[in-house]
């Protein structure tokens, strides 16, 4: 079974999801190299909810971190408009800094970094489920 | 994160010590915007940086981009985890960055 933490989705909480992923990794004995990894990946997806997910006003996100065979799969849980980061186009990042936007690189950084990443609108819920490998 | 500024004519160093993130990039986001207005040479200080995500890369870029029209800019320090980040997504393209 997965454990769980649902949370207001806020740019203020961000530092209580990644503190819960620390302490699951951990037990987990996930490296720190893949902690620093996955940190960053669930930075950029709790941030994109909490930015985007609720227009009206606040609501809730669900963390759940899961062990996989060889590794952790960490699933991002709303309620919010449907939306698939994962459609979202690559940025180029073969511009010169003046060409480049400033943004477009969490979600680029997610699919880098992650072994996988599947999305599924079910229920009426956008669910983001990242998976790393690391043993 | 805390942020020490190092000021020598108009060459500044910017020292950035903990971890850059949604939550602390504003603050590397308005120094970015009051203090450069002199400086020709810009350098960060990263050796204690522990962690930038995609927030912290916008205030880079947004620095690159500024002084590219008036001076220099470098960075200087990036542990593994942290150029790995740059190298991702080609920041060390189009970017002075040293480990």
């Amino acid at each position: 079974m997965p454990n769980s933490l649902v949370i207001e989705a806020t740019q203020g909480n961000l530092h209580t999801v990644i503190d819960f992923i620390d302490e699951e990794l951990e037990a987990l004995d996930c490296p720190m190299k893949a902690q620093t990894q996955i940190d960053l990946c669930a930075e950029e997806i709790f941030i994109n909810i909490a930015s985007y997910a609720y227009p009206d006003g606040n609501g809730m996100a669900e963390i759940a971190v899961e062990p996989v065979d060889s590794g952790v799969a960490i699933t991002f849980i709303d309620s919010g408009m449907p939306y698939n980061p994962l459609e979202k186009a690559d940025p180029d990042i073969t511009l010169d800094a003046e060409s480049r936007a400033i943004g477009g690189l969490g979600i680029f950084i997610v699919k880098k970094v992650m072994d996988k990443a599947e999305y599924a609108y079910e229920d009426g819920k956008n669910k983001l489920k990242l998976t790393k490998m690391f043993k | 994160m805390t942020i020490d500024l190092n000021k020598n004519g108009q060459a500044l160093t910017v020292k950035l010590t903990g971890r850059l993130d949604t939550a602390t990039s504003p603050d590397l986001d308005k120094i970015i915007s009051e203090e450069l207005d002199d400086i020709t040479e810009l350098t960060f200080d990263i050796h204690a940086l522990e962690y930038t995500s995609s927030a912290g890369l916008r205030v880079f870029l947004k620095a690159q981009k500024l002084m590219n029209s008036k001076g220099s800019m470098k960075i200087t320090g990036a542990i593994q985890s942290v150029y790995e980040i740059f190298e991702m997504t080609g920041f060390d393209e189009i970017m002075n960055i040293e480990q």
